[in-house]
């Protein structure tokens, strides 16, 4: 999986991907953080309505390797966490980009999406993490 | 693994003793316990025989891996020999046989112990007073964390602040979320050592204190350190030593003269306490003088040639624990202390060093230092060189126990990418750390040529490769009677987690 990172969506250097839904967007981790972190065991995701800044913690993820951090990719109002995570937090691994999808928003200002990182950019920065 | 549960081995009827006539008057219970608090059927307790639970608890035993066994490089954890010397002392009438609740005229010599390991582990240290209560290293970290609150406090400030670096141990967050403060992370630089430029950005008037373990977990010199305690101190803040590694240094260099304020010991690491399965815990705290007011009462004192327990402290944080400590951990440690001595306990620091350094030059060829360099007691490696054959650091563990090793930790500091974190103590002679390098190099070979042979590990072991995810994810806690195994239900997101690490 690690490598593989769609052209449609857009990503940030702290490993999260990116899509555009008409007015909401959807976000989640990349395969390269899922790949890192190994077996997902556990989630905690925001309640809806909630407002994050751009970079801001928004939950946690744990794994049997170590627990992160999640950070909101834009700033905007949680409009749906993914709730098939809390059974199935392995999606994560599974399909990071499909299934294990963790939040949709509402961006505060949908141009935002524009600075984020293209497909290309992302890799590159992978690259020299390693 | 083939031992069942001593549930399952429970035959009604079976005992594994037998009681004499009653010869004295029976009561019936009903007038010793209340009504409501009898139980209305019998409780399910295995039923044996003594020959079946002494087998069951041997076999068990077998099974186990401890540093009696062999060879434990269990980074970060110091788990070295712990002389049998310290079991015979433990076990004296005068130390054994004595209840915390008994009048203190009648253990003198247990009070006088405690207050005797204080002032070794303060000139080992170099802190000027200590509590002896914590009992674990955790439990130190609050324990110091709470004093430093209450001498903020007292001077009308309140710093809501702790600053640790991105290498620390995940308990130094942890207590600094206990204590109710903010964390704020300091990074670390090209050669391994903390920002010290960063560190000097984030220090100001809500910095309560920096916790620093030095050597870090990297098992680097932090060589800064005292301009480290410069820029705290000037801010306002306390600098807080994180001893996990003390045995890097003991006896050569002393965290009080490195301009600490408080100092936690962990005496099941450092000081030959049995650590893990063993026994419990002790992590005793020291300050310096300015704080020693708020050390937890009581504090076992010398006054007018008598030992007593102090209570009588206003300034006091209060107990952190049931009565002292854990005394029995105590007395071991005071005699390893005392029978190394102050050149010993030198000794034991420069051996510990020399040996992660042997390892670190036999082993750095395939598996990089992650930053290169000189390393004090333990040598932070990386497994990455394995990825390109499908072998990834956590099977390099599992094949460890293969060759007759307990593996390094793995994957900490988090920093470091497939991180393998080796500590092999001072104990060790130069056989074993060979024997463990060519184990680790055999397995380099075999990742190579015959990748599944690790990727599958361990062949040896009791039992195979555990399923660590579905562990974590569907945890199963507890036998039920009639082997009814339900998984246990994973509570709702925002209560409790399946599995805490």
């Amino acid at each position: 999986m690690a490598g593989d990172y769609p052209d449609d969506l857009r990503y940030t250097t702290s490993d999260e991907w990116v899509r555009r839904e008409g007015d909401e967007m959807v976000s989640g981790i990349t395969s390269f953080a899922a790949e890192q972190l190994g077996d997902v065991v556990y989630l905690q995701l925001p309640e809806s309505g909630n407002h994050y800044d751009a970079g801001q913690t928004y939950g946690e993820i744990e794994s049997v390797k170590a627990v992160s951090d999640l950070y909101f990719p834009l700033a905007g109002t949680v409009a749906a966490a993914n709730a098939d995570l809390d059974q199935n937090p392995g999606l994560v691994n599974e399909e990071p980009y499909g299934l294990g999808w963790m939040l949709r928003f509402r961006p505060d200002n949908p141009g935002d999406y524009d600075s984020l990182l293209s497909a290309q950019d992302y890799e590159q920065s992978t690259k020299d993490r390693h | 693994m083939t031992e069942p549960l001593i549930f399952e081995l429970s035959s009604p009827g079976r005992k594994a003793y037998s009681l004499p006539a009653l010869d004295v008057p029976e009561v019936p219970l009903t007038e010793l316990i209340p009504e409501p608090y009898l139980r209305k059927t019998p409780a399910q307790l295995p039923e044996l025989s003594e020959p079946d639970v002494v087998r069951h608890f041997t076999h068990l035993s077998k099974l186990n891996y401890s540093i009696d066994s062999g060879f434990y490089p269990l980074g970060s954890c110091t788990m070295k020999y712990n002389p049998k010397i310290n079991e015979v002392a433990v076990s004296q009438p005068g130390w054994k046989d004595i209840h915390p609740l008994q009048a203190q005229s009648t253990v003198q010599g247990a009070l006088r112990l405690m207050v005797e390991l204080q002032e070794l582990l303060a000139a080992i240290s170099g802190m000027d007073a200590f509590t002896l209560q914590p009992a674990a290293g955790a439990h130190g970290e609050l324990t110091g964390l709470f004093i430093i609150q209450a001498y903020h406090r007292a001077r009308g400030e309140m710093r809501d602040q702790i600053i640790a670096p991105n290498s620390s141990h995940g308990t130094n967050p942890a207590s600094a979320a206990m204590i109710g403060a903010q964390l704020v992370t300091v990074g670390t630089d090209e050669r391994g050592r903390v920002n010290i430029e960063e560190l000097r950005s984030l220090v100001n008037e809500r910095t309560a204190a920096l916790m620093l373990t030095n050597p870090s977990t990297l098992g680097l010199f932090e060589e800064d350190v005292v301009e480290m305690a410069d820029i705290v101190h000037r801010a306002g803040g306390l600098m807080y030593y994180d001893g996990a590694n003390m045995n890097a240094i003991m006896g050569v260099a002393r965290p009080g003269d490195m301009g600490f304020d408080v100092v936690h010991l962990n005496l099941h690491k450092t000081f030959t306490t049995p650590h893990g399965g063993g026994g419990p815990g002790a992590g005793p705290v020291g300050v310096k003088q300015f704080l020693a007011g708020y050390l937890p009462v009581p504090v076992p004192t010398r006054r007018d040639g008598v030992y007593i327990l102090d209570a009588d402290r206003p300034e006091s944080i209060g107990k952190v624990r049931s009565f002292y400590g854990n005394f029995g951990m105590l007395v071991r440690a005071f005699t390893y202390i005392r029978r190394m001595g102050s050149d010993g306990l030198g000794q034991v620091s420069r051996d510990a060093v020399l040996a992660a350094n042997y390892v670190r030059a036999r082993l750095n060829d395939l598996y990089p230092q992650a930053y290169p360099g000189t390393n004090m007691h333990e040598v932070v490696l990386s497994g990455r060189g394995l990825r390109e054959h499908g072998v990834r650091t956590l099977d390099l563990a599992k094949r460890l126990m293969d060759y007759g090793f307990h593996s390094p930790t793995v994957y900490f500091p988090l920093i470091v990418d497939e991180a393998l974190m080796i500590e092999p103590t001072e104990t060790e002679n130069k056989d074993t750390l060979d024997a463990f390098v060519d184990a680790m190099r055999a397995i380099a070979a075999e990742a190579e040529v015959n990748p599944e042979v690790v990727t599958s590990a361990p062949h040896s072991a009791p039992v195979g490769r555990l399923d660590e995810a579905r562990a974590a994810r569907k945890p199963n806690l507890r036998w039920r009677p009639g082997g009814d195994q339900e998984p246990a239900q994973v509570p709702p997101a925002g209560e409790e987690k399946p599995l805490g690490v």
